[in-house]
């Protein structure tokens, strides 16, 4: 059997991994990425761009409807409704998925990283097989990057089939479901069901907690909330999944209670063609058992702030280590971190803030910490806020039809910024300037005394600032 | 005529490079064989050159502030008859040619002296006291800075609004204070002007090495410090009694040679601090022997003269050996040899001594001893206050291989011996 040696050995080839294999590749270290499916991981092959490219065309083609309908919004208008084709919206998601999977192995070679493809069997922790029979292989690394990343939570009572599906095969529907279920008003949940409810699809909520994405405080819930109701997308909240069952018609009913109901009450029943379960993800240690890795109570990859796991020259980082967000950005972020710690660099993971964002309609997004966050952890607080319908942009664009707003939070003494919050439609590439200002240690006065481009979008966080100070222009 | 090109000489054991810190000697100068030409600082002591030739001065090369490799030419000389240089002019051109980047490169490695302005208070600007109970602001960039040196920001006073720190500010704490405090401008009218001058001191030669010395201790050990005080009463009436009544030709003894002895003897109790520990590869190394470095101030900076087999020596001679190398040192003429080889060290500051300090640990030692002020002081003994000669002792341990229970452990020793002084010499 072949043997090979490197100095670095990554498994997984998602956004951390890769970004971890280039930056190694780059720094000259030997280094080999093994990857079961296509490089690009959940992110790129089946989660963050694929659900992107969906939503952007069930937005399209919703919007069309509106210039065949009332005949000439904007002026424009179209001899009929638009006609969908969900096979051909899937593939040409597929060729961007397809463009953004060559360019990373273009730069994964370009960087003198190797690619093997395959699942990696570990032997023990610096050691994996990969492949079987005469094709095996032993890779093994002086140093190993666990980036194994996470899996859709499936719940036990309603295992995964046809029907009931997770975001993955939500993400590739060669035909559109007439009625959809959503188990889950996480963002997962949220986006997609709003996806299938743009592309004309019945949408129902069923979410075990008190609301839809209870991880975002009342006010920047409401715009959403509103959005959901007026596009007719039923939310059951307070209620529990109990189980899923075939109909005769090749349909799916979904049993569900509420939680306060007592035990042996009957179950309501809500007929669907798909039932979409978004409970969460959860980290991807299956295969970890003979690395003798310590995972935490919930099951993640335990490591220090420099992705250290308690092997030594062993590393996980991203979704399947219990440092930072399950996000794409924190795992690329530490993979780059760790292949400089390697080399020989002095680095850790200390960031003052993580962005999160929504990809709803309208969007939500989030970095750093909110008013009710802010006090609880002490601080004195100032909040401004400046909406959505005050701002030029925003109007050409009709972004503010969905009553977004971006809110401010600062400590009162001393005006450093500690958070950053916004909803709305298009908010999101807003969100740069305000992690770099929470990085860079900004006060209200810095962005204050920044010029802002007109007419953009971005002079709403100027305003924001100034209204936190007191003294908003564009607004009362 | 011919060229006699002079190579940096082997200027002491193990030393493979030097710093020029003066030229005695410029281009066109008329030299005679033993002139001094060069003086050179190494890691152990500064070394006067002599000129190995009669001959002519024509090329110098290393300003004061670079380094030069030992075996590399610094000097050539137009000298009488053939010179050296076996070399036709053009072969020689080619090995200048490969030789000056040498130079410059050893002189590239270190920073450019100059960029540590520290000396520049009037123009630092006052921290700006931050939020209480909140982070330190920083960017990305000064934080990735901090780390590299070890440096918590949380200790960092920041300048800029809200107390953000810049790198101007990180840049001040590593030169070693904060900065800005001691510069105000009067309020009201004042007859006194406001000065503006700077003045600009290049950190280089020993100056250079303390610098590079204390940071490399400072930045790789965990120090932990550790104060006691001793009671020297009966000491001081010992030390008198031996005054008074001292061999002829025999040194006055100040406390020095006391807590030398007690060291001895408190060092052999706990070997673990009487140790060398290589970082690199990772292991200490408990010495027998106990050679003992003095802290000494002289004209030109800090010095540590060491005395040799404190263990082998009494009390007598133990003082001897101290003032003879610290003298030695004072006037410039220690040799190397007497300026390495430490276990461990002592610092006093003599007059200044002071109630306590840190001291920063002569690396790769584990530990130094500083030494403070005796005076009289009101003390309880048995309820009642009552006068007694009391001293301070500070100890700073590296907590990598010394704990605070062995660090502690070892002063307590030493502060037994002395508050016995019979003890001492049993």
């Amino acid at each position: 059997m072949q043997t090979k040696k490197c100095q670095v050995l990554i498994i997984g080839a998602g956004p951390g991994g890769y970004v971890a294999a280039i930056r190694a590749g780059q720094l000259g270290l030997s280094t080999i990425i093994v990857e079961g499916e296509k490089a690009g991981g959940t992110c790129l092959i089946r989660g963050c761009i694929p659900s992107k490219a969906l939503i952007h065309a069930a937005h399209r083609f919703h919007d069309l409807a509106k210039h065949a309908k009332d005949s000439g919004h904007m002026g424009i208008s179209i001899p009929g409704p638009a006609e969908l084709s969900m096979s051909g919206m899937v593939g040409w998601k597929d060729g961007i998925v397809d463009k953004l999977n060559k360019g990373v192995e273009h730069l994964l070679k370009s960087s003198g990283a190797e690619l093997i493809n395959g699942w990696a069997e570990f032997q023990d922790a610096k050691t994996v097989k990969v492949g079987s029979g005469k094709d095996a292989m032993i890779i093994e690394g002086e140093n190993v990057i666990l980036a194994n990343g996470s899996v859709p939570i499936e719940l036990p009572f309603m295992k995964f089939n046809d029907n009931v599906i997770s975001s993955r095969e939500a993400l590739a529907l060669e035909e559109l479901p007439k009625h959809v279920v959503v188990v889950g008003g996480g963002y997962i949940g949220l986006e997609l069901g709003i996806t299938y409810r743009m592309l004309g699809s019945e949408v129902t909520i069923v979410e075990a907690m008190d609301s839809i994405l209870p991880i975002f405080d009342k006010e920047l819930r409401r715009p959403l909330e509103l959005f959901v109701k007026k596009n007719k997308i039923k939310v059951h909240t307070g209620v529990f999944a109990k189980g899923s069952e075939d109909t005769k018609d090749g349909r799916t009913k979904l049993f569900y209670v509420d939680k306060n109901a007592k035990e042996g009450t009957k179950p309501e029943e809500l007929i669907a063609d798909k039932i979409l379960v978004t409970v969460g993800r959860k980290p991807n240690t299956a295969a970890l058992n003979p690395t003798g890795v310590a995972l935490d109570e919930r099951g993640f990859v335990k490591v220090n702030n420099r992705c250290e796991t308690n092997m030594k020259g062993v590393y996980a980082i991203g979704d399947v280590c219990d440092s930072g967000e399950m996000l794409a950005h924190v795992a690329s972020f530490q993979g780059e971190m760790v292949a400089e710690i390697i080399s020989g660099a002095k680095r850790a993971y200390d960031p003052v803030a993580v962005p999160a964002i929504v990809f709803t309609e309208p969007e939500i997004v989030s970095v750093g910490l909110s008013p009710e966050e802010a006090k609880a952890a002490g601080h004195p607080v100032i909040v401004g806020k400046f909406p959505l319908a005050a701002n030029g942009r925003s109007l050409t664009q009709e972004a503010e039809k969905t009553g977004g707003f971006v809110r401010v939070c600062a400590r009162e003494d001393d005006h450093r910024i500690l958070g950053i919050q916004a909803v709305g439609t298009h908010v999101s590439e807003l969100v740069g300037e305000w992690t770099l200002a929470l990085e860079m240690g900004a006060l209200l006065e810095d962005i204050a005394g920044t010029i802002h481009a007109h007419p953009t979008m971005t002079e709403m966080t100027h305003e924001a600032v100034l209204a936190t100070l007191g003294h908003a222009i564009h607004t009362v | 005529m011919g060229v006699y090109e002079f190579k940096l000489p082997d200027i002491g054991e193990g030393v493979v490079e030097g710093e020029v810190v003066e030229w005695m000697v410029s281009v066109g100068d008329v030299i005679k064989e033993d002139d001094p030409i060069l003086s050179v600082m190494t890691d152990k002591a500064t070394v006067e050159i002599p000129s190995p030739v009669n001959g002519v001065v024509s090329k110098i090369i290393g300003e004061p502030g670079d380094i030069l490799p030992v075996g590399e030419v610094c000097i050539e000389f137009e000298v009488d008859g053939d010179g050296n240089t076996s070399a036709t002019p053009a072969a020689k051109e080619a090995v200048k040619v490969e030789e000056t980047p040498k130079v410059e490169k050893a002189t590239k490695a270190k920073p450019e002296p100059v960029a540590v302005k520290a000396a520049a208070p009037v123009s630092a600007p006052e921290p700006v006291v931050r939020a209480a109970g909140t982070k330190a602001l920083a960017s990305p960039a000064v934080r990735q800075r901090a780390r590299q040196a070890n440096i918590d920001l949380q200790l960092v006073a920041g300048s800029g609004p809200a107390g953000r720190i810049s790198h101007a500010d990180l840049d001040r704490h590593i030169a070693g204070g904060a900065g800005g405090a001691t510069s105000f401008a009067p309020l009201g009218s004042s007859t006194k002007t406001k000065l503006t001058g700077t003045e600009e001191i290049k950190v280089i030669g020993l100056r250079r090495k303390i610098a590079d010395s204390m940071m490399a201790s400072y930045s790789s050990i965990a120090h932990f410090s550790y104060f006691e005080e001793v009671d020297i009463t009966a000491l001081e009436e010992l030390r008198q009694h031996l005054n008074a009544t001292r061999p002829d030709g025999a040194p006055k003894l100040t406390y020095l040679p006391f807590i030398m002895q007690a060291l001895v003897k408190a060092l052999r109790e706990s070997p673990e601090c009487n140790a060398l520990y290589d970082d690199e590869s990772n292991v200490v190394t408990r010495h027998q022997a106990i050679h003992l470095g003095i802290a000494t101030q002289t004209d030109r900076g800090l010095y540590v003269p060491v005395v040799k087999h404190v263990e082998a020596m009494d009390i007598w001679q133990s003082a001897v050996e101290m003032v003879r190398v610290t003298s030695a040192t004072r006037e410039g003429k220690a040799g190397a040899d007497e300026l390495s080889g430490s276990t461990f060290t002592i610092t006093s500051l003599g007059r200044l001594g002071g109630l306590g300090a840190t001291p920063i640990i002569n690396k790769p030692e584990v530990g130094i001893l500083g030494v403070h002020n005796a005076k009289e002081r009101a003390v309880v003994r048995n309820g009642q206050i009552v006068v007694r000669r009391m001293m301070n002792l500070s100890s700073s341990w590296d907590h990598r291989v010394v704990d605070g229970h062995d660090g502690a452990t070892l002063v307590q020793r030493v502060k037994t011996y002395l508050e016995n002084p019979a003890t001492i010499f049993m």
